[in-house]
């Protein structure tokens, strides 16, 4: 069942010298209990992605497309609307969680204010329920810890507690923008089992923003690899992961430092950096950093090409 | 931002000498209100201007008053504009300063530029056009005194409340599902009512300055209601003869200004030590 239709979503930031396409018709839907993983490097377009579905870019951002909820056009919500979907339908888990949390306020009332938001839950009973979560989530004597400050937990527990806020009101869908980037590997594996289970006990439908293949490979049923605010490339995962259709995501690949990685031998790297909003080429977002770049990828939008089930959008795909 | 402990305060002299003395004036202002050593309204002819004795600790002025008994009833004066004028101004200005960081574009151009309209004029001179056009009076003067400290709040709040607005919780709490009113009460004021309780404190001392400079030039309290700045006025014609009348008045004007704002300052290096290494 398809919970999340996104449809050619464009993003341009309004600036005193022009506009910059920040995305670049992104198309992609989703369904429950599935799990949507989103690739790329720094500035790929992923974060404003996550922000445009929940209507949370800066106001000088213009987005076009459509962004249906269970069929209803979000783009076309009034703030009102959006204030009762956000933290109820759709909620969303960051990056940072030493900074996502206010630190003013216990950890128990920050989860319970959301259900008190949005499901006019009496605090009393927002506090248990927030000390299920709390327990669900794997934090250890919930009842107690529902009275902590943000500073007297560990990254780890933080983000067990963000995703706890996340999922109070049992959202459709979840977005968590790199929510393992933060925290220490052995956190990391728990935290990625956790969202997991989550996923298959809830039946929601989870957006996973990360640059790390491996955590995207462990969860997702889908990937998404975007480069310069465009897809490059989308399939299941095993057939993005091992047809490695788009030389971008060959690139990716290559970049990863494996288990055979040797002391003193240069690690591979994609030459050049993610380009500047406003300098992109007309054509293909990766020529100028693509080994296959011909002058027909600097002008042309490339064409979507099919290759073992992995959908690349490119001149010259192919392993 | 964690708040101080006792222990954590006196280890600041500054901040330990503005706390005693601004309490130590909030407590004579209290005693004031039920005891003074003589009412402060009462003239004796034949005692006029004696210098401090046993009997008038502080002397008295022309009309015999007990210089004491009005500096006391004056610091109660003294108080009250304090608080009423740093009130109106960090009321109406953490409104407008949080509302334009928070709205922004022509709202927020709106409210800053009417802030530095206000703040383009020097205040004591423009509190003083405001009681010649409302009248003298202390009310008057209180008004004149609160309004110009709305834009020192209104900027304050601005730049404090932006700040707080960058940072990721509130983007958390925006995709929770809070409303931007709802944020601005619960996440942004919370972050900035200490930055705001120190500027609070200096105003404090400046309004009481303000105040004293506008009895002096007759525009704030009339007589027969105590000011400490009107004291000095009354002080003048005598000042050769009898010169405490001046340096008592004086003096605690000088003191008050210089508790609040040790306290301001202390507080303010207790709130952000990184400010403190930067100054120092």
């Amino acid at each position: 069942m398809t919970v999340l239709d996104v449809e050619d979503l464009r993003v341009d930031i309004r600036t005193p010298t022009g506009r910059l396409p920040i995305v670049r018709g992104v198309s992609f839907t989703l369904a429950r209990g599935t799990t949507l993983g989103l690739v790329g490097e720094s500035g790929s377009g992923k974060s404003m992605t996550a922000l445009a579905i929940m209507r949370l870019l800066p106001q000088a951002a213009d987005v076009s497309g459509a962004i249906r909820l269970h069929g209803e056009d979000l783009l076309q919500a009034d703030e009102t609307r959006m204030c009762r979907i956000r933290g109820d339908r759709i909620a969303m888990v960051f990056q940072e969680p030493m900074t996502a949390l206010n630190p003013l306020h216990r950890i128990g009332d920050q989860i319970a204010e959301t259900l008190v938001l949005h499901r006019d839950m009496a605090r009393r009973a927002a506090l248990d329920e927030a000390a299920r979560l709390l327990d669900r989530v794997g934090i250890r004597e919930a009842q107690a810890r529902l009275s902590a400050y943000p500073h007297q937990l560990s990254g780890g527990q933080r983000q067990r507690v963000m995703i706890a806020m996340a999922l109070a009101c049992r959202p459709d869908v979840l977005i968590a923008d790199e929510p393992t980037s933060a925290l220490d590997v052995t956190v990391q594996a728990q935290v990625i089992d956790l969202l997991r289970s989550l996923v298959d006990e809830f039946g929601m439908a989870l957006i996973l923003i990360s640059h790390d293949l491996g955590v995207i490979g462990r969860l997702a049923d889908r990937v998404m690899v975007m480069y310069g605010g465009a897809i490059m490339e989308q399939g299941s995962t095993k057939a993005v992961f091992t047809t490695r259709a788009h030389p971008y995501t060959q690139g990716l690949f290559a970049a990863l430092p494996g288990r055979g990685a040797r002391k003193g031998r240069r690690l591979a790297a994609i030459p050049g950096t993610v380009p500047a909003p406003d300098a992109l080429p007309a054509g293909c977002p990766f020529y100028g950093r693509c080994p296959r770049g011909q002058d027909v990828c600097r002008d042309n939008p490339p064409p979507v090409v099919e290759i073992g089930g992995s959908r690349a959008a490119c001149f010259f795909p192919g392993p | 931002m964690k708040f101080p402990r006792a222990a954590a305060i006196m280890q600041r002299p500054a901040l330990a000498a503005g706390a005693t003395i601004t309490l130590l004036l909030a407590m004579v202002a209290l005693v004031s209100l039920v005891w003074t050593p003589y009412p402060y309204t009462d003239m004796n002819i034949a005692m006029r201007l004696q210098p401090p004795s046993a009997r008038h600790w502080l002397g008295t002025d022309q009309f015999g008053r007990d210089i004491l008994s009005m500096l006391m009833a004056g610091s109660r004066n003294s108080f009250a504009v304090g608080f009423v004028a740093v009130g109106i101004g960090l009321g109406i200005g953490v409104a407008l300063g949080t509302t334009a960081a928070v709205r922004g574009g022509i709202v927020d151009d709106v409210v800053m530029r009417l802030a530095d309209f206000t703040f383009a004029f020097p205040a004591v001179l423009s509190a003083i056009m405001i009681t010649a056009w409302l009248g003298p009076g202390a009310v008057n003067a209180i008004i004149a005194i609160g309004i110009f400290n709305i834009p020192v709040f209104a900027r304050l709040s601005r730049g404090s409340a932006l700040q707080v607005l960058s940072r990721d919780f509130i983007l958390a709490a925006r995709a929770a599902g809070k409303g931007m009113a709802r944020i601005t009460v619960e996440h942004v004021l919370p972050n900035i009512a200490g930055i705001l309780v120190v500027q609070a404190t200096i105003q404090f001392a400046l309004a009481i300055l303000a105040e004293a400079g506008l009895a002096y030039l007759g525009l704030g309290t009339q007589p027969p209601n105590p000011s400490w700045g009107r004291m000095l006025n009354e002080a003048q014609t005598f000042m050769h003869r009898s010169p405490w009348l001046a340096i008592f008045p004086g003096a605690a004007i000088a003191l008050a200004v210089l508790g609040f704002n040790l306290l301001g300052d202390g507080l303010r290096d207790l709130i952000d030590p990184k400010l403190r290494r930067a100054r120092s």
